[in-house]
């Protein structure tokens, strides 16, 4: 037997932007063992809710991670208003649609980058970066903002987009997605990209199940679970189906993550469509009084909000269970018995966002 | 525009920060932002970085980390405190875990606020912290014949 050594991985690593620490225990080359220590990002925010009016909670809410930051304050505005049983009008709810699906196309060609440079293409990082400057653009055009917007409230949104904006939009989603297709390409079908994805990572369906895997990261194993099914916003009008793959390597997150891309730009293009006339926000009177768990379909799995409410400003709980928590557990599954020269790109296919786990 | 006489070097570090800064940090060194047209680069390794940009706040567990990599940079450093958890806590100032700023850990150069800071707001932050690092190499090197 060979001798044991650990390899301590974070929290500052040039392949990571964001800190977590892994104790790595090694046999040679191999990985027997991953132990991860967290808690550098830790912030405190759950309980800052007995500090900020319900509604000033939002901005917070939104800051939980600035990647899905449309999606965290939309998710808090969503339980709240079911608490308040507030009626979203129509087009707020395919506002959000809209901009959770310009979030998802962002966070994934975000991820595709930074794979791309951990196994070290640098110039598809810079494609992918280069593409996402465009949705960040058009982000910046809606809302004001490039990575927090702040358009949501409790009872809509506090922002339009005209018609016109919109048409201007699709036109600007039909020439990214002719870019996206060659890039895609290189991603999918580049022979020295493929040596680096193909067969490493594996996590099978049932380990997928047993460990409570969530978003791409489970569907990659083979299960068809999307959040966004469930109904919320405007997705029960909308048509899509899950994308699934059976295979479970890296190869396969990275091919579930680009073909929902495209599948973003298509939801975008059926909301464009069906988007009704009308205001984008009611009113809200009174406080919450109650309780609501609510999920939500982020770029990297199901995120859960718990809201619990006593009828003043201030709530008693706010709790978030978000999707890189979720999938911690299969992360050090599939690390165990890998390459050290494999670790970073095996963190990277949970796409990991510490900021939102920890909180 | 300041002329700038080296190529400086740059660390990231994501103190505690929700990711906002961190990714307009990435997309200043990426195609339409472009810092590497200055000669900066992003570097991974403490001993070869010349300018610290910090994102996020201080907590208990992350300032001996911050301290470590401070200590780790060859001299002349400057810091960059980028967003305004960095500069004062912003934000999550209230929080439990928050100290505060960068500067409850380290001593820090120069403030670059916003939420999140924008792109062009971190790299003229970047281009302050060159003329700033000229400056200490000067005074090192007086300091060195004296």
């Amino acid at each position: 037997m060979s001798t044991r050594s650990i390899v301590p991985f974070g929290p500052q690593h040039p392949v990571l932007p964001e800190p977590i620490h892994l104790d790595l225990v090694l046999e040679d080359e191999k990985v027997v063992e991953a132990v991860p220590s967290i808690g550098f990002v830790h912030r405190g925010l759950e309980k800052l809710v007995e500090k900020r009016d319900f509604n000033d909670y939002v901005y917070i809410a939104e800051r939980i991670c600035g990647i899905c930051s449309f999606m965290h304050g939309m998710g808090y505005c969503e339980a709240a208003e079911h608490i308040m049983n507030v009626e979203v009008p129509e087009r707020a709810k395919y506002l959000r649609t809209i901009w959770c699906e310009m979030s998802r196309i962002h966070s994934h060609l975000l991820w595709l980058g930074l794979l791309a440079d951990a196994f070290g293409f640098e110039s598809l990082f810079m494609q992918s970066w280069r593409l996402r400057e465009k949705i960040l653009d058009m982000f910046e055009y809606s809302t004001g903002g490039r990575v927090i917007f702040s358009v949501n409230k409790i009872g809509g949104q506090r922002r339009d987009m005209p018609d016109d904006m919109i048409r201007d939009f699709l036109s600007i989603f039909d020439g990214m997605e002719q870019e996206l297709k060659t890039m895609a390409a290189t991603f999918l079908e580049d022979y020295a990209v493929n040596t680096r994805l193909r067969g490493v990572g594996f996590l099978t369906e049932q380990q997928a199940h047993d460990l409570g895997a969530v978003g791409p990261f489970m569907r990659a194993s083979g299960i068809a679970l999307d959040t966004r099914k469930k109904g919320y916003a405007a997705y029960p009008n909308i048509e899509f189906e899950p994308i699934t793959s059976t295979v479970g390597d890296c190869y396969a997150r990275t091919d579930v993550r680009i073909h929902e891309i495209f599948q973003s730009i298509d939801i975008i293009r059926q909301a464009a469509a069906k988007i009704p006339q009308g205001e984008v926000a009611v009113p809200v009177k009174g406080f919450p009084n109650g309780e609501y768990m609510m999920r939500v379909e982020q770029p990297r799995g199901e995120a859960v909000y718990y809201l619990k409410a006593n009828g003043t400003r201030f709530l008693d709980r706010v709790r978030v269970r978000t999707p890189t928590f979720a999938n911690l557990p299969g992360m050090l599954e599939t690390l165990k018995g890998c390459q050290l020269a494999d670790v970073p790109i095996l963190i990277l296919t949970i796409d990991p966002c510490i900021s939102c786990t920890e909180r | 525009m300041l002329k700038v006489s080296k190529s400086p070097w740059l660390l990231h570090y994501d103190g505690s920060s929700c990711n906002g800064c961190d990714i307009e940090v990435l997309a200043c060194l990426t195609p339409v932002y472009d810092v590497e047209r200055f000669g900066v680069i992003n570097t991974g390794n403490p001993k070869h970085a010349d300018i610290f940009l910090i994102t996020g706040g201080i907590n208990a567990q992350n300032a001996p980390v911050v301290k470590q990599i401070y200590a780790q940079m060859p001299n002349p450093k400057v810091v960059v405190a980028v967003g305004i958890c960095a500069c004062n806590g912003g934000i999550f100032k209230d929080c439990y875990n928050i100290d505060g700023g960068v500067d409850t850990a380290i001593p820090v150069d120069i403030y670059v606020p916003g939420c999140a800071a924008r792109p062009e707001a971190i790299i003229d932050g970047v281009v302050r912290a060159v003329a700033l690092l000229d400056e200490k190499r000067k005074n090192m090197r007086k300091e060195a014949a004296q």
